[in-house]
């Protein structure tokens, strides 16, 4: 130890000289000259005079040879009392000072070991059974390893295999810069209104952008709520276009009506920022990080018509389902909830789903079957989930490879687009219920956090941590000539789908 | 809640420790794939779906060790279970799991982490310690308090995957029991080495207390250099 600390000196010294030296030339002072020669001869290193010498930067950079590894090897095997497999230092000749040395460090440790870690040598023995463990058979791929070997060059391109008739372009046909968009998975920041206006909240600031003439208006900004404040979600009612939800980092869940451009109503209820909004006509719900949800009626003075408490960490996805019968909300616990419309605060989730082992904030309804509700994980997840609402039951489930951000339904097809993270930060469209990949969308050179899609179906957005926004057309309705041999009949188209559920509504 | 209020014996407590330590080593096999996770089943635990494994081989040893644990904790002799993971290949220790057991006697404080958070990126590793001393409980708890404690523990176990380096080689793993001098050793049992890691890194989990354990947790694991990145 102690001699350690004198080369280290040496060293800085040194270094600290050799710097001087290049800056006032080649002659040294004198009293580097004695501190260069008095260091040569107390040093115990033989290799001293030849040490190469040292980068004049200003940097520090560790140096291994200021190290006694062997000794400090040999300390920290010998203190525990154990017969060390290194066996005695061969080269015999350890002098006093290093006996020491290795004492003093023997005993540093020994305190630190009772004092820290609590644990007294003389008191305890480390017990191992003598029979182990089965080794793991031999061809065991640790299945996290996906995450890191997903090259982000690689590419095994099935769209080949010809799964759908249409052209999927794989560039995306816009790309819009969103400066300062935040980072976080936790939050919603992007809705698409039916009237094709885009909303997207960058940190303080919301924007609108008109899909149409491409005309960019600043709803609201929240700087004077003080400096760390920023928008936590934002939400489009469902008809019309006529009002933003908008969640805030201090709990707090704005309307704005978008028209005049004014604040309409500014609703409490959570005491942390509000991460996920959802709507089902007059009932906006938000999820929050306080783990509770509110459903707010936005029409009457008493807004906060049920607190539904089941999550116990931050809530990160809500959805409603399109009939308004069930919302689904996905947590940083892991779990998804499924409540029924009609849930009280006092009421307990329809289900509490547990089978995601990382947070779910990804969620979304099928719009061609009722009761169909995807779901994927996080990280430690990676998987897409698919479950019968009716039943709880999971109807099936595939890993990814990568952290799930987003998904969004086809609205015309059997299809689903999921969004990712790490390694390739990729969009992935699966043809459902096959769960065949049909393409791979790369681009964005961070995670993919949130998607949106137009109201006519064909486009969707996707806004990523690389701070740009792209629309890619991967949704367009099948073409004329083709609708017209598959019959009018089975068009699910997204005009008709709507006006199903306006039908349904009405009832 | 019923039955579930029944305050929790010392026998009840020491099969509450046990069957968490069966869990968590379970997580800890699969999540850091040290098994196939084809051999996991899924299952409700904790009011959570844990995997633990269908491998006879490995079931036998964990039975073995855990029916040994369980009498070394009723007697108070275990001090503390470590799992340690080790590369087949270099004989390296690479991450070690600490589980303490602490003897439970009046206050009992609990610290809280945050590990569960999908805004940590895969390759750097960042750690976020924060907030201490959260209650303060003394006397009884109910199971179902515990449970949520422990369910804590696992997920945070779940989540570790998305801070630990990520274990390139086939591993093994063994289990070190810290028992007291005093403890009485049966035949099959040898003393071992501690198997620390060098250059590690530490970080600490939560922890849970029925009212006569306290389990802290912690994992240490090799510090992957940086430029290796």
């Amino acid at each position: 130890m102690t001699s350690n600390v004198v080369d280290f000196e040496d060293i800085l010294n040194n270094g600290f000289s050799d710097a001087n030296t290049s800056i006032r030339g080649v002659v040294r002072a004198r009293w580097e000259r004695k501190k260069l020669e008095s260091n040569s001869n107390n040093s115990d290193c033989s290799d001293s005079e030849n040490r190469k010498p040292l980068s004049m930067s200003d940097r520090f950079i560790p140096n291994r040879a200021a190290m006694d590894m062997e000794k400090s090897s040999h300390a920290i095997l010998s203190f525990d009392g154990s017969e060390s497999s290194v066996g005695e230092r061969t080269d015999g000749g350890a002098s006093e000072d290093e006996e020491h040395t290795i004492n003093s460090v023997t005993s540093d440790m020994s305190e630190y070991k009772t004092s820290v870690l609590g644990i007294d040598d003389s008191k305890t023995r480390i017990l191992s059974f003598a029979d182990k463990a089965p080794a793991p058979r031999g061809d065991t791929v640790n299945n996290l390893q996906v995450l890191y070997s997903a090259s982000t060059t690689s590419r095994k391109n099935k769209s080949s295999t010809k799964l759908v008739s249409r052209h999927i372009p794989s560039a995306p046909t816009r790309i819009l810069d969103a400066p300062d968009l935040l980072d976080d998975y936790y939050l919603n920041l992007l809705s698409w209104s039916d009237t094709n206006v885009l909303a997207v909240a960058l940190s303080q600031t919301v924007y609108l952008w008109n899909a149409e003439t491409g005309h960019i208006d600043e709803l609201c900004n929240v700087e004077s709520e003080g400096p760390d404040a920023h928008i936590s979600s934002v939400s489009w009612i469902q008809e019309g276009g006529g009002h933003l939800a908008v969640g805030t980092s201090w709990g707090k869940t704005m309307l704005w009506d978008v028209n005049t451009q004014k604040q309409l109503r500014k609703m409490d209820g959570h005491s942390d920022r509000v991460g996920a909004l959802s709507w089902n006509r007059h009932i906006l719900s938000s999820g929050g990080r306080d783990n509770i949800i509110v459903n707010h009626d936005v029409r009457i003075a008493e807004h906060n018509v049920a607190t539904l408490a089941s999550h116990t960490q931050e809530v990160c996805g809500l959805a409603w389902s399109p009939d308004g019968m069930t919302l689904a909300s996905g947590a940083n616990d892991n779990k998804l909830c499924l409540w029924d419309a009609t849930a009280s605060s006092i009421s307990r989730p329809r289900y509490e789903l547990t089978e995601h082992q990382a947070a779910v904030k990804a969620l979304a309804w099928s719009p061609h079957e009722r009761n169909l509700l995807a779901t994927g994980g996080g990280t430690a997840d990676r998987c897409i989930k698919f479950w019968n609402t009716q039943s709880g039951s999971m109807l099936q489930s595939v890993d990814t490879g990568s952290q799930v951000c987003a998904l969004q339904w086809n609205p015309y097809e059997k299809e689903i687009l999921s969004s990712h993270g790490f390694a390739r930060n990729q969009l992935c469209l699966w043809k459902y219920p096959t769960m065949a990949k049909v393409k791979e969308l790369d681009g964005h050179t961070a995670r993919v956090l949130h998607m949106a899609v137009s109201p006519d179906g064909s486009s969707v957005v996707s806004a990523a941590a690389d701070e740009t926004l792209r629309f890619w057309e991967v949704f367009a309705p099948p073409s004329k000539a083709l609708s017209g041999k598959r019959g009018a009949s089975d068009l699910p188209g997204r005009a008709r789908s709507k006006k199903l559920s306006k039908t349904m509504q009405i009832r | 809640m019923g039955a579930n209020d029944t305050v929790i014996t010392l026998k009840g407590s020491v099969e509450i420790v046990s069957e968490f330590f069966f869990t968590a080593i379970n997580s800890i096999l699969y999540q850091r794939g040290i098994y196939q996770p084809e051999t996991f089943k899924r299952e409700s635990k904790y009011g959570l779906t844990v995997l633990t494994t269908t491998d006879q081989g490995l079931l036998s040893y964990l039975g073995n060790v855990m029916s040994q644990m369980e009498s070394w904790l009723i007697d108070g002799d275990v001090q503390r279970l470590v799992v340690v993971v080790t590369g087949i290949d270099s004989g390296e220790t690479l991450e070690r799991w600490q589980f303490n057991v602490l003897v439970e006697n009046g206050d009992v404080e609990v610290s809280l982490m945050s590990a569960n958070d999908e805004n940590v990126s895969q390759n750097v590793v960042k750690k976020k310690l924060s907030g201490d001393g959260m209650e303060n409980k003394r006397g009884a708890k109910n199971v179902k308090e515990v449970h949520d404690e422990i369910q804590a523990i696992i997920r945070q176990i779940t989540a570790s995957v998305t801070f630990l380096p990520l274990l390139n080689e086939p591993c093994s793993f063994d289990l070190l029991i810290y028992t007291n001098k005093t403890a009485i050793v049966p035949k099959k049992w040898d003393d071992s080495d501690p198997r620390y890691i060098m250059n590690s890194q530490e970080v600490k989990l939560r922890s849970f207390t029925t009212s006569f354990h306290k389990v802290e947790s912690m994992v240490t694991y090799k510090e992957v250099d940086e430029w290796e990145l």
